[in-house]
């Protein structure tokens, strides 16, 4: 075992898939020469060349759709958004093209591409750099939703997004990326499948459903809530909010009984309202107290750090939340 | 009396393209042939949403049929091929057979897309035919991505993508633009100019009217055409491919063509005169191509037995797709991911 950054996992990721299939290149601003604002896609220009690791004009809706364009021959582009909020520049090729060329041509053609970048806040960016944005693309069905919290799963995860034969939104959070954890040697090749979500702590009081930094964010909060409160807190990382698997929050409240939903895009019709929503129409005799969401507050994230701190549902909050779900009384 | 869009009693504006080779007759007749199957599909189609059977909006190219037929000749079945969504000649033109393309705008489980993607969304990409797009100017990038994908590939293939003159205030026709031509992309750039952006004159909202003169501030080379004019789409289409193919990167075609029926079925037409159609129906493609069989020797009564022949198989289209059975409940459902 070794350990990496989550920024190197990713690079490695994108490195391997470039080497082992050939129809596989990327595209975006800066990511060759440069080596990606954020520095994830670093001398992979030095192997793969300019034709496939291509630095693109301000242009987000013209190379998102030569990205679409090109999977629909075959090829399997990575496009990298340098900030996630840029995807409304682009939003009809990602959602009316992209997502629905399967279903609107009665499965002739697929769009095997992969959208990645960051999103998040936490770094004061305000408000057009900082939001997340997961819940939007769920609305839209034909497009898979990948968001996971350690380099070990943004590693095998970002090699299953590369060889799905979908449109794959794979969500980076700038929290992350400096973040280290432990890998298999770097020749052990390994994918984690999209869709399975995976027990990060076991806790018997209540289920805390959650998924890329606010995992992080959660699992520091049960550490402090076991301590200063004797509370046991079940963290489940969703890792994919599309597919999204409730089998594994059910097998946890059946054992926890409470249930809190957290994430970072909003709250209202977010991904914690369908999780909750879910588990009343098909798993409601699981629960013994009403099942809760927290996401971030009904505003756009503001540059001061304050403030930022105030809405993020971040460990402060989301100890209060949890709290709040373990005071809520069981149902009669 | 509305404003006419059509500054000239001529079909074309400011043509830089205009004497071509003439093509070989029974290439011409083959031409016609298919033009007129286009010409009946269109009407049949019209005549079937004016009787109720076509929901949503269908948009007609009759009068457009020239562009489709002189590329469709000019290029390779592999070459890549995206369009607007008055893309039924384009999808014809290479080779679609009637029967799957009408229960297709019918919503019928044999269509080509089994009844999910309609009028707006012909595709086969076993005739290069890629998308028509339902979205204005979003085929056009599309098209690129496919041109680049040839690139990287470097398998000899090309693009091509039309779109109308009303797409050239979309943005991303520009960002596509300057990337095709800094890229050396191999693609064509094919606008057919129509003159009316759906039901407004360009003249009312384009501060340019020579549509082809846009390009050139990208280094693009661009040449304005009677779109109307087969064998000119022809010689300039294949000129263009052979250009793309050489790795001399991508070239801009303005085709000035006449949109002879509404914008889609059922438009009111308030915005032209029934003058102004009546003129144009004197330089339509059929017409200018019929002129030119007669001039070289082809007698009216073969055309007229191409013509009923391709009238009685069109009519066979028509009865074969109202036959067609709806699709099983079940494919709302399946297609919203590819499994493998």
């Amino acid at each position: 075992m070794r350990k990496t950054t989550y920024i190197q996992a990713i690079n490695e990721a994108l490195r391997e898939e470039m080497r082992d299939d050939e129809s596989v290149f990327m595209i975006g601003e800066d990511i060759g020469h440069y080596g990606g604002l954020f520095r994830v896609t670093r001398k992979l220009m030095d192997e793969f060349g300019p034709n496939r690791v291509i630095d693109t004009p301000i242009s987000e809706q013209g190379f998102m759709g030569m990205a679409v364009g090109a999977a629909m021959t075959g090829m399997r582009p990575i496009v990298e958004l340098m900030y996630m909020d840029f995807f409304l520049v682009c939003a009809d090729q990602i959602f009316n093209q992209g997502a629905k060329m399967n279903y609107m041509t009665g499965g002739v053609v697929n769009v095997p591409m992969v959208i990645r970048g960051q999103h998040g806040g936490g770094k004061r960016y305000g408000s057009q750099h900082s939001q997340c944005v997961e819940s939007t693309f769920a609305q839209f069905p034909g497009i898979k939703v990948v968001v996971p919290a350690t380099p070990y799963d943004a590693k095998g995860l970002l090699i299953s997004a590369v060889r799905d034969p979908n449109p794959v939104l794979f969500l980076e959070h700038k929290m992350l990326y400096f973040t280290r954890g432990e890998m298999p040697d770097a020749d052990e090749p390994y994918t984690v499948p999209i869709g399975v979500a995976d027990v990060k702590r076991e806790g018997s009081d209540m289920t805390l459903a959650t998924f890329s930094y606010c995992l992080l964010q959660a699992l520091e909060a049960a550490e402090e809530l076991e301590a200063e409160h004797g509370i046991s807190v079940e963290v489940v990382d969703l890792r994919s909010i599309v597919p999204l698997d409730m089998e594994t929050i059910y097998a946890s409240v059946a054992k926890t009984g409470r249930l809190l939903a957290v994430h970072e895009s909003q709250s209202n019709c977010g991904i914690g309202a369908e999780i909750v929503a879910r588990i009343y129409e098909e798993a409601p005799h699981l629960l013994t107290a009403p099942a809760r969401r927290l996401g971030m507050a009904p505003a756009s994230i503001p540059v001061s750090g304050p403030l930022e701190e105030v809405l993020l549902p971040w460990k402060k909050n989301i100890k209060a939340a949890v709290l709040e779900t373990m005071r809520t009384p069981t149902f009669a | 009396m509305p404003e006419s869009a059509v500054k000239a009693s001529s079909a074309v504006a400011e043509i830089t393209v205009d004497s071509v080779p003439q093509l070989p007759v029974d290439q011409l007749q083959n031409m016609y042939r298919m033009m007129y199957r286009i010409r009946r599909v269109e009407e049949s189609l019209l005549e079937l949403a004016e009787s109720g059977k076509i929901g949503g909006a269908m948009h007609t190219a009759i009068g457009h049929e020239g562009s489709a037929v002189g590329m469709a000749d000019a290029l390779q079945r592999e070459d890549y091929l995206t369009c607007t969504y008055r893309g039924h000649h384009h999808s014809l033109a290479r080779g679609m057979d009637a029967k799957r393309a009408i229960a297709e705008v019918l919503g019928r489980a044999d269509g080509f897309a089994k009844g999910k993607g309609g009028s707006m969304h012909f595709i086969d990409p076993s005739l290069g035919l890629m998308g028509a797009n339902g979205i204005v100017g979003a085929q056009v990038p599309q098209a690129a991505g496919m041109a680049l994908a040839s690139k990287i590939r470097g398998d000899g293939r090309i693009a091509i993508t039309f779109f109308g003159d009303g797409a050239m205030y979309q943005g991303v026709m520009h960002e596509t633009f300057n990337m095709a031509q800094k890229w050396s992309l191999p693609i064509i750039f094919y606008c057919e100019n129509n003159r009316y952006s759906e039901m407004t004159p360009i003249t009312r909202t384009s501060s340019v009217e020579e549509m082809y003169t846009f390009v050139r501030a990208y280094g693009m080379r661009s040449v304005q055409i009677d779109g109307n004019d087969v064998e000119v789409v022809y010689h300039t289409v294949k000129e263009a491919a052979e250009r793309a193919r050489a790795g001399e990167g991508p070239t801009y075609i303005e085709g000035i063509t006449y949109r002879l029926a509404g914008h889609m079925a059922g438009d009111l037409e308030t915005y032209r005169s029934e003058e102004e159609i009546e003129e144009q129906r004197g330089y339509e493609p059929l017409v200018v191509l019929k002129n030119k069989l007669l001039d070289r020797g082809v007698s009216e009564e073969t055309l007229q037995v191409i013509r009923q022949e391709v009238d009685a198989e069109v009519e066979e289209a028509v009865e074969f797709a109202q036959n067609s059975p709806w699709p099983d409940d079940a494919e709302a459902y399946t297609d919203v991911y590819a499994l493998a």
